[in-house]
């Protein structure tokens, strides 16, 4: 059960984040920019959000990591698997090299901001990455290490069914954070 | 040095929301609805949150935004500022409330690993007085830090060793709060 009284049947972040608007709505467009608006060639969509899915199974967060893994998934193929094979070790996972040299930044980030090192920025950019890809992946990685306690510092509730990942997975590829809570149009 | 090019001599956190101004939005919003507005149906005051945060930086051991809030903090709470050193140096003789020492042991807890904030945690801290806004927001203050903190570090941002330096940030911080630099186009 969730530390305080939360509407009844949301999941994970979801609970939280309708109890208190106040904060929602800059934690949303965070989401929003860091993982959608900022995206581009360099860094896509899907890389950010595996990135995001990455950090969270790193600090052992069940719902933000299948939820945003359900994201980098819908983005990078389903049947490509690589969000589970980066989870299991991101040095053989089928990603770019710039990729896997911005998950090794990512992972110190999880660990703490004075692990990532010199050399590690310096093998990103042998690899092509760019100030700003290397700035996004550590904003990403320290976004998520909030996130993933907001929701596990409160005990939120997180579903057990993989379809309701696959469903959050889409809508939040498609839709995004500001727009999800939001009525759709038929 | 920082690891990628920022202006040169500003400080911590300011140094990344000047470079990426529309995450650094956000960024600041999300600070200022914390640590200056909060639950509505919290205790806290603005020096309190100003203490957390400074707190997990602490643990966090990251320099720059342990001092920025501490010396904002201090600015908040005028004449009983000594409290704000004597928390950082030891919780458990602190001359604070109960309350907020369950808090802090909230915070703590949400810093090293947030899985490990009890249900017995939480109880005390009601057993003292603490709202549902108070353990709220203190899991997210704690929470934030986690992640301010990491961008200030591993982006390597510079950090001023002068003490004259924080207080006049925390002064900034505590009247002005958290406005997003202007940037000269």
């Amino acid at each position: 059960m969730a530390h305080i009284p939360l509407p009844d049947g949301l999941p994970g972040i979801v609970g939280p984040m309708a109890y208190s608007p106040v904060t929602t709505k800059p934690l949303n467009e965070l989401a929003e920019v860091l993982l959608r608006t900022n995206a581009n060639d360099s860094l896509t969509q899907g890389e950010r959000e595996l990135i995001a899915s990455f950090t969270s199974r790193r600090n052992d967060c069940f719902f933000c990591s299948t939820c945003h893994g359900a994201v980098a998934d819908y983005l990078l193929g389903r049947d490509n698997n690589i969000v589970a094979q980066t989870w299991e070790d991101p040095t053989t996972a089928p990603v770019s090299d710039k990729m896997k040299a911005l998950l090794v930044i990512a992972a110190s980030v999880q660990i703490g901001g004075k692990y990532v090192t010199p050399e590690q920025i310096e093998a990103a950019r042998a690899e092509g990455a760019t100030d700003r890809d290397i700035h996004d992946t550590v904003l990403i990685a320290a976004a998520f290490c909030m996130f993933n306690r907001y929701v596990d510092g409160l005990a939120t509730w997180a579903p057990e069914n993989p379809a309701v990942y696959a469903e959050m997975g889409e809508a939040l590829a498609t839709r995004g954070y500001v727009n999800y809570n939001e009525p759709q149009p038929a | 040095m920082p690891h990628i090019t920022l202006s040169d001599g500003v400080p911590g956190i300011r140094s990344l929301v000047m470079y990426r101004p529309e995450t650094g939005q956000p960024l600041y919003d999300l600070a200022q609805a914390l640590l200056r507005a909060g639950s509505p149906d919290s205790t806290l005051n603005d020096a309190d949150r100003e203490l957390i945060a400074a707190f997990v930086s602490k643990q966090n051991q990251t320099d720059f935004c342990m001092n920025s809030h501490a010396a904002a903090s201090r600015y908040l709470y005028a004449d009983q500022r000594d409290v704000v050193d004597q928390t950082l140096d030891d919780v458990d003789t602190a001359p604070i409330s109960a309350k907020l020492k369950a808090l802090l042991a909230i915070a703590g807890h949400v810093q090293a690993d947030a899985r490990t904030v009890s249900d017995e945690l939480v109880a005390a801290a009601r057993t003292e007085g603490a709202s549902e806004g108070d353990i709220h927001d203190t899991v997210l203050i704690a929470a934030s830090f986690c992640m301010y903190n990491r961008y200030v570090d591993g982006l390597a941002t510079f950090t001023p060793t002068d003490p004259a330096a924080y207080e006049a940030m925390g002064e900034r911080m505590g009247t002005v709060g958290y406005q997003l630099p202007k940037v000269k186009a």
